[in-house]
């Protein structure tokens, strides 16, 4: 067992370890549909400019990525793909979901080939709600995870996940 | 003498002697004198990959870095919205049509609308047509800003994508102020509009008018002559004018082959007759083409938009016919038969005499068009969509067969698909 998961770590070391982590977030994202263009919006105009909150997107792979932002509608035929790529991701990894198809169908509630709710295949950490979203309540989300990454015990996450947070 | 002797005989752990640089032939698939030599490869592009605007799958097969074949394979995005109309009254159908195309929502909502009334057999106030209009041609620009931004990333230039983005964000502030929503604004509804334009909406409008320009400016003097540009651009992605035309293909890939078809002129609806603008065509049937068609679409679409915004007539921005759009929220309270009109229209909706329609419109992207099928009930018994990111895929095949696989993300940003389009 490594050092970070017996939670043997003294707490000043805990806080510039989580300092670390929160401003250099990798973000993979994943934009199937609509929300796709504000969290683009969000990530590349000069007007919200995400990279200041030291989110750095587009990794070559999820395997170089510590967030994923799913924005969109998912369907059956691709959640086993999320799933999939979510796999991929190293440790600590952290998953914000973007939008009301991705919180829950959102209008597609009575399509027959849409999932229901990301949170069915992968654990969300914070949700978006919206239809769209603004970018803004994005950039909010990525400071609530900044926060909650600011007051993680490390070795609890290897035990089990925490309650989700919603952006209100 | 066994098979894996070769591996542990002592001679061999010395390596073999270096051959000289002439016999050394690199193929580019696979070591000489293996036995897959022959053998091509298959890669699958997707449905995760940035530049493939969404959840295209391109399944490719490369001989060398060459394409031989490839499939696009679509259905990640499908939402099954053509099905769920059909449970939507008319009333509340354009919020379901305006999230197929979400880079240019405005036309769906046109097109889904324009087929009701057809049926309906209404028709529209002035201020109502020159409304959509001046609508429709600033969600023009801003899809085709989207496009060259996108694509511009795709390419590698990521400034393009800041520049894009940016006059994007001006057009989106108005539409913000107009419906509400950045975007899927389901603004336009049966008989008219959701609302009238806002105060000062001149003002607004004069002044994209001067902002657009001066942003396309840096976008221009960025990539137009750009060395890299043009080396990535031009000659990729050929298609000629009868297989474009064979393939059902629309808008920007149809006329950058040469062919000079564009709905607003050539089958004109709502008030286009009467506005000046030109339809810009090319002859070689390249990206670069339909790059610079893009660029001057959006000039041509300010023309419009300058017309309208001299011509707007003044009057009501949707029928007044009780029967089909609501009554003005101040009657409500005096009358009980406005009461009862809201009531039923938001309820059960209006219902539309049977007869089926086909109206379509020219969408940033190509002919969008909507078949409409009623009953006589206030839902469609059949809803469906001709949507010209579907048809314009079709023209993947031919235009990336027998060009190199690092192509692929120039062709698919010239076509510009949108995948909620495709899949509905
Ligand atoms: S939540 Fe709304 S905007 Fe986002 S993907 Fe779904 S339909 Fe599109």
């Amino acid at each position: 067992m490594g050092l970070v998961e017996s939670g043997k770590i003294p707490k000043p070391l805990t806080w510039l370890m989580n300092y670390g982590r929160k401003y250099s977030l990798w973000m993979f994202q994943w934009g199937p549909a609509c929300c796709a263009i504000e969290m683009a919006a969000a990530l590349a105009s000069p007007r919200y400019d995400m990279m200041r909150l030291g989110v750095i997107p587009f990794p070559a792979s999820p395997r170089q990525a510590d967030l994923i932002v799913i924005s969109g509608t998912i369907t059956d035929k691709m959640a086993p793909a999320v799933r999939r790529l979510w796999e991929q991701m190293p440790d600590p990894k952290y998953v914000i979901s973007m939008g009301a198809c991705a919180n829950c169908g959102g209008p597609y509630w009575d399509s027959y080939s849409v999932t229901k709710g990301i949170d069915q295949v992968v654990p969300v950490d914070v949700y978006v709600p919206g239809c769209p979203p603004r970018p803004e309540a994005l950039l909010e989300a990525v400071v609530i995870l900044q926060d909650m990454i600011q007051n993680e015990d490390m070795a609890a996450r290897w035990r089990g996940r925490g309650e989700p947070i919603v952006v209100s | 003498m066994s098979a894996l002797e070769h591996l542990t005989d002592e001679g061999r752990q010395k390596l073999p002697p270096r051959p000289t640089a002439q016999e050394i032939v690199v193929t580019g698939t696979n070591w000489p004198g293996s036995e897959f030599d022959d053998d091509p490869m298959i890669i699958n592009m997707g449905p995760q990959h940035p530049s493939t605007h969404g959840v295209l799958r391109l399944m490719c097969e490369l001989e060398g870095e060459t394409v031989t074949r490839v499939k696009p394979i679509i259905g990640y995005l499908h939402t099954g919205m053509e099905k769920t109309g059909e449970e939507l009254t008319f009333v509340q159908g354009a919020t379901n049509v305006t999230r197929m195309d979400y880079a240019s929502c405005l036309f769906n909502e046109v097109a889904f609308c324009s087929a009701a009334e057809a049926l309906l057999d209404i028709e529209l106030p002035p201020r109502a047509r020159w409304i959509r209009m001046l609508m429709m041609e600033l969600n023009r620009i801003s899809s085709h800003l989207l496009s060259l931004a996108t694509g511009g990333m795709d390419i590698g230039g990521l400034s393009a994508m800041i520049f894009g983005f940016r006059e994007r964000e001006y057009l989106l502030r108005f539409f913000e102020k107009v419906t509400g929503l950045r975007f899927n604004h389901n603004f336009f509804r049966v008989g008219g509009s959701a609302a009238d334009l806002p105060d000062g909406w001149q003002e607004d409008v004069d002044k994209l008018l001067t902002d657009i320009p001066k942003g396309m400016d840096d976008l221009d003097q960025l990539l137009t002559e750009n060395p890299i540009w043009l080396e990535r651009m031009v000659g990729v992605g050929m298609i000629d004018k009868e297989l474009a035309v064979n393939l059902g293909a629309s808008g920007l890939v149809l006329r950058s082959t040469g062919v000079d078809w564009d709905l607003r002129r050539d089958m004109p609806y709502l008030d286009y007759d009467q506005v000046e603008f030109d339809v810009i065509s090319a002859t070689n049937g390249d990206c670069y083409d339909r790059f610079r068609i893009r660029m001057a679409e959006i000039y041509e679409s300010l023309r419009i938009v300058k017309q309208c915004l001299e011509n707007m007539p003044d009057g009501d921005y949707r029928v007044q016919d009780r029967k089909v759009t609501p009554p003005p929220r101040a009657r409500i309270d005096e009358s009980m038969e406005a009461l009862i009109h809201h009531f039923k229209l938001f309820t059960e909706g209006f219902k539309i005499p049977a007869g089926q329609v086909y109206t379509a419109v020219e969408s940033p992207r190509g002919e969008l068009g909507c078949m409409m099928v009623s009953d006589g009930g206030s839902k469609p018994v059949r809803m469906h969509m001709r949507t010209p990111s579907f048809y314009n895929l079709q023209s993947l095949e031919p235009m990336m067969v027998g060009g190199m696989i690092a192509d692929a993300v120039a062709v698919i940003s010239g076509i510009d698909p949108v995948m909620g389009d495709v899949d509905r």
